[in-house]
């Protein structure tokens, strides 16, 4: 996602595709694991992106399109370098969860499924970690982080760059 | 084929097993509303207007896909299944808009039907709607999705030719919408204007943009013809006002039955009193072109002329 | 030999390609197809080093490497195993990464094998003094006080939380690395696998899992038994088994802690119940939000298939089975079984309108088995100890154990394992020790977004199936989120209604349009604009999307709704008649006012309010004008004296 030069970066990234796309090529039921693997390739998906993989896959657009936003996972536009999911589940929200929510969102400057400027967050909410006993919980890439005070969420953030 | 009985508002039936309760109450006249069920589709059971009282079931079932069971016991219009009526018909339309009065499908629209069979004036539920565009950039058809009740039937015949499948389902919940692909127009998208999907929707959300302000539904007789310009034989109906043929609007699709826009168009040239300039797109442009090219007969007429007026 | 998995000596002939089929009994008790004292000795103390006895000069360092990590326990694990190796004490002691030991609230959590010794809220600064112990007196800062008793206890079976469970699924979890099979095997894993094999036909194996009783852990209860006869009765030339991981209730994490601390356990089901059903092949679907019990499904799935117990011909039986993991995309209504498979074919999570049973026409439209992971992980348990022994344990028509996720205003928040019928006031109050900070108990929450809310009358029901369907909750995954005074329970309907609300697929017209009026009507009555008919209309609504909708989500979508209307309708009553929030939550119906015997003036609340609405003269009580308060609370927040008061 560090793209500054352009063209050798998208070659790579294109190279990556469509060695997906050949692992893929004849699999069933392989439309999802490849958005999967697309989204970590290019951290969204791309218009460009989704036409050759319903072209490899033989699926029209429109239904990798309907998949695409169907589920929570994929993104149809850039986001930022790190992704923070705060957990709207039952036990954080009970133990004010919303508050977490706020502090980090005024923090960033950005709402609800809001990039930074310098694509450095990208904010979101979850329905549930599963850290439900640390609760309230939130998830900075694949980091869990527990027992969170609002001063304790945004001091969290700064250890990622 | 073995025979089920099962009985329908106290009527003793007896149907081909394998049936549904929709065709058994069918064939006995009793009428049970349907959206998004279509003989020649695949079906969905999604819609929910359709569901019935099953005894010793908890919940009520939709009559479309439930198959009949030997000594089954149905109630069409119980009250639970009144209730249910009533209140998915409300809930449709607090999520659609009230212009009936200048709406095309006026007086041809199920959900108009319904709300008239069943009573209800106006949703008592007020809250967000949505507010998407009304999409009228393309000569052929009309695209309202606020007035979309996602049965998904323009979907499923889309899907049924080779190749088309240009509308799917996008988005989730609250906010699903037919779209095409990246969520553009019809006129953006691949669509080739068969006209399959708007033959088959149940309200006015899909419209015949050629003939739209020409006639009120019931001032309109509908004629059905064979198209002969492929062996496909695919059904149109000829669409007349005070005697004059006003347009072509495609027939129901059938299997193999592709439908295509130089059929209709063909149809119009043959039958219409005053046809419509065709339009063909250009890039990412519709353009009015000739009927020769419309109908792709250009190279064709060029050597007919070229023949016959030597 | 430093793998259980090694072969003991040349005579050894298993290889995956060649597989023997007393493998497993080999591991565990010494070669069966060859008599050597030595190769016999190998295997077992290989086996007393994974579980060491008392007194055999052997330690075990349990470190948390699941819930833990995210208070810490990483750190911990790398000091501890740095300090071993620089002491050179690797011949005694061994540093072990293990799964969650359930009392999160607690963690990180370490404990000592074989002394049962367990420390709480430990920090890398104490690895020195717990390696300076070992043999000595337990370091007694980190020992856990018993609340009862206000002592400290050494071992954790002398912690509260822990003696009133009964831990059959959970038993691994917390004591064996997950990422090592060969610590599964030293505990008796796969023999119910190999026993199955040789000694039962599938058919069997279904009467067995029938006798159990055992009833689907995923929420319906249906009896698994019954499933997979109706599996192994489905003609076919392909059949499947999927393990439902989709676990997206919030407040639910079982799975997670089974499939992160024993996910062999859940494999060993799956491949029992391919042998029971006629199927070769199976499906994890795991929930994307949990990458660490992917990473080890993965693991656990590549040894096993290296060690010959999954794959083609596992233990020359001529049985194959193979295992795919499916990461999910985000989606909860893909828990649903009918959704999770059509989202494994690749399409929009969609449920369908089933005709006829799964495991007649599901995935693909072959015969199916899905179950959940809890269900797969109580299969070894039955086969090794007998149906009709775990038929024994529960209730008349629940058997065995559930595991329960404890959390909200509860003080020892973590994972339980209770045997079915344990009543709600022994898990919530014995187990769990009682609500936070001494306040009242109001309701539990059970089943996640399609159970009920229980108030306190129902404290005393021994919990199964069948008695949380009769009060208007549901076993659903086993969440159960307590509340106390200060929850608002019109905000707890508001609160799943939006996550179901979220959750809809779209698909069919009364959940995509009933649950977003429902919604729409419980954030009015939150708001203070709720007017007389919105109570009947959640009636009618309800009732209605109940009924009508396609699946189990808009089916049970209302149910909080419903149970709350039930239970707490006066709180239903006082938002909307007397626009007031009885718990104090709804912030829009709340007003703030100053208690003038315990205002003395200061002024510190008029300094701090942003809305400039209290005004008072020095040392004189002060007061708030209601209109100008926009209700953030700094005042409450600033006052010494607690003269400040919502209502
Ligand atoms: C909306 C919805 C979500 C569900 N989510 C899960 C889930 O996360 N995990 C699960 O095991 N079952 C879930 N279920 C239940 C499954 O449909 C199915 O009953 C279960 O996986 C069957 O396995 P069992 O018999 O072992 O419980 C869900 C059901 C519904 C309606
Ligand atoms: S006009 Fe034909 S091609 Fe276009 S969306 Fe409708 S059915 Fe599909
Ligand atoms: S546009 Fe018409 S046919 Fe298509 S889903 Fe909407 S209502 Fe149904
Ligand atoms: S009940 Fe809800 S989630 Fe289930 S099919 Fe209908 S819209 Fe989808
Ligand atoms: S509710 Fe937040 S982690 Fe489960
Ligand atoms: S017509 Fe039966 S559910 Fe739509």
């Amino acid at each position: 996602m560090t793209c500054k030069c352009g063209h050798d970066d998208a070659a790579t990234k294109q190279e990556a595709l469509q060695k997906a796309l050949d692992k893929y090529r004849t699999v069933r039921g392989a439309l999802i694991p490849l958005l999967q693997e697309a989204q970590e390739i290019y951290g969204y998906l791309p218009r460009e992106v989704m036409q050759q993989i319903s072209g490899a896959l033989g699926v029209p657009f429109s239904k990798t399109f309907g998949v695409a936003t169907f589920y929570a996972q994929f993104h149809l536009k850039p986001r930022g370098r790190n992704i923070i999911r705060i957990c709207q589940g039952t036990a954080c929200h009970v133990r004010g969860a919303s508050r977490i929510f706020e502090s980090v969102s005024e923090n960033l400057g950005v709402g609800i499924n809001g990039t930074t400027d310098d694509l450095r967050f990208t904010l979101e909410t979850v329905a549930c970690l599963g850290a439900c006993g640390l609760a309230p919980a939130m998830m900075v890439n694949d980091d869990t982080h527990g027992r969170l005070s609002p001063d304790k969420a945004v001091e969290t953030l700064k250890q990622y760059e | 084929m073995t025979n089920v009985r099962l009985t329908i508002n106290g009527r003793q039936v007896s149907v081909p097993a394998g049936s549904t309760i929709l065709d058994a109450a069918a064939a006995q006249g009793i009428f049970i509303p349907t959206f998004c069920h279509d003989p020649g589709l695949p079906g969905v059971a999604s819609c929910r207007i359709c569901v019935v009282e099953v005894k010793g079931s908890k919940n009520l079932t939709p009559a479309c896909m439930t198959a009949v069971r030997e000594g089954m016991v149905v109630e069409t219009e119980s009250p639970a299944v009144v209730e249910a009526r009533k209140t998915i018909l409300e809930l449709i339309l607090a999520n659609h808009p009230q212009d009936c009065l200048t709406c095309e499908k006026n007086g041809d629209c199920r959900l108009q039907d319904y709300a008239f069979l069943y009573g209800i004036k106006e949703s008592g539920f007020k809250g967000e709607r949505h507010n998407y565009p009304v999409e009228d950039d393309n000569p052929y058809i009309i695209r309202d999705m606020n007035k979309c009740i996602l049965c998904g039937k323009c979907v499923r015949t889309c899907a049924q030719v080779e190749g088309r499948a240009v509308i799917d389902y996008a988005f989730r919940g609250f906010n699903t919408k037919v779209a095409p692909p990246m969520n553009t127009t019809l006129g953006e998208s691949d669509c080739v204007y068969c006209g399959r999907c708007v033959a088959v929707c149940p309200v006015g959300a899909l419209l015949y943009k050629p003939l739209a302000g020409k006639g009120r539904v019931w001032e309109i007789d509908r004629e059905p013809v064979t198209c002969t310009f492929c062996e496909s034989g695919c059904q149109f109906f000829l669409n007349r006002k005070n005697g004059r043929v006003i347009g072509v609007t495609a027939g129901t699709p059938g299997p193999g039955r592709p439908l295509c826009l130089k059929g209709r168009l063909g149809m119009e040239l043959l039958h219409c009193d005053d046809p419509v300039t065709p339009q063909l797109k250009k890039g990412d442009q519709f353009e009015e072109v000739s009927w020769a090219e419309a109908l792709g007969l250009a190279g064709v007429m060029e050597k007919i002329k070229k023949l016959e007026g030597k | 030999m430093n793998n259980l998995m090694d072969k003991c000596c040349d005579k050894c002939v298993h290889s995956p390609r060649t597989p023997c089929r007393d493998y497993v009994v080999c591991r565990l008790e010494g070669p069966v197809c060859h008599q050597d004292e030595a190769c016999k000795e190998k295997r077992i103390r290989f086996r007393s080093e994974v579980n060491p006895a008392p007194g055999q000069g052997r330690t075990v360092i349990c470190v948390c490497a699941g819930g833990c990590t995210s208070s810490g326990s990483m750190k911990i694990l790398d000091r501890l195993e740095k300090a071993v190796a620089d002491k050179g004490l690797g011949g005694s002691v061994e540093v072990r990464r293990v799964g969650c030991h359930g009392f999160c609230e607690q963690g990180p959590i370490v404990t000592l094998e074989p002394d049962k010794i367990f420390y709480t809220q430990v920090t890398e600064a104490d690895v020195d003094d717990i390696l300076a112990s070992i043999g000595d007196r337990p370091v007694e800062r980190l020992l856990y006080t018993n609340p009862e008793t206000g002592e400290k206890v050494v071992g954790y079976d002398q912690v509260p939380f822990y003696t009133r469970q009964k831990k059959l699924v959970l038993k691994n979890c917390g004591f064996i690395n997950p990422e090592r099979i060969d610590q599964y095997v030293a505990m008796g894993g796969y023999r119910a696998l190999v026993k199955v094999l040789f000694n039962m036909t599938p058919q069997e194996v279904v009467d067995e899992v029938k006798v159990s009783g055992l009833r689907g852990r995923g929420g319906a209860g249906f009896p698994t038994g019954v499933k997979w006869q109706g599996a192994l009765n489905a003609k076919n030339d392909k059949k499947y088994v999927i393990c439902n991981a989709d676990e997206g209730d919030p407040g639910a994490f079982m799975d997670r802690s089974v499939l992160e601390g024993d996910p062999h356990a859940v494999l060993e089901g799956m491949i029992i119940c391919g042998y029971a059903t006629g199927s070769d092949e199976g499906y994890i679907y795991v929930r994307a939000e949990y990458p660490m019990a992917i990473h080890r499904l993965k693991i656990a799935i590549a040894h096993a298939e290296q060690y010959g117990l999954l794959g083609d011909n596992i233990l020359n039986s001529g049985f194959n089975f193979h295992l795919k993991i499916k990461a999910g995309a985000g989606a909860f209504v893909c828990g649903e079984g009918t959704a999770l498979m059509t989202s494994i074919e690749g399409n929009r999570g969609m449920p369908r309108f089933k005709v006829g049973r799964s495991t007649e026409k599901g995935l693909w439209e072959k015969p199916t088995t899905l179950n959940n992971v809890e269900t797969f992980a109580n299969v070894p348990v039955i086969i090794n100890e007998g149906g009709g022994w775990y038929a024994s344990i529960g209730t008349e028509k629940s058997k065995g154990t559930k595991i329960f996720s404890l959390t909200g205003k509860v003080i020892n928040t973590g994972l339980v394992e209770v045997p079915m019928g344990a009543t709600l006031r022994q898990i919530i109050f014995d187990v769990g020790g009682g609500i936070l900070g001494g306040k009242e108990f109001k309701a539990v929450q059970a089943g996640g977004p399609s159970g009920g809310c229980l108030p306190s009358e129902h404290l005393g029901l021994p919990i199964d199936y069948d008695s949380l369907g009769a009060v208007g909750a549901m076993m659903g995954s086993g969440g159960l989120v307590v509340m106390d005074e200060t929850t608002c329970m019109v905000d707890v309907a508001r609160y799943f209604l939006n996550f179901t609300q979220n959750e809809s697929c779209g698909k069919c017209t009364p959940c995509r349009e009933g649950t977003k009026r429902m919604l729409e009507i419980l954030t009015r009555i939150c708001e203070g604009q709720g007017v007389p008919g919105d109570i009947d209309t959640l009636d009618r609504l309800s009732r209605v999307i109940v009924k009508t909708s396609l699946c189990g989500l808009g089916q049970s979508a209302p149910n909080p709704v419903i149970s709350t209307l039930m239970y707490f309708k006066d709180e239903y009553l006082a938002h909307i008649n007397d626009k007031r929030c009885p718990a104090g939550v709804c912030t829009a119906l709340l007003v703030y006012s100053i208690n003038a015997e315990k205002c003395n003036g200061c002024g510190l609340c008029a300094k701090n309010c942003p809305a400039n609405a209290i005004t008072g003269e020095k040392k004189q009580p002060h007061v708030i004008d209601t209109k100008a308060c926009i209700k953030c609370g700094n005042c409450i927040q600033k006052c010494k004296f607690g003269a400040v008061e919502k209502k």
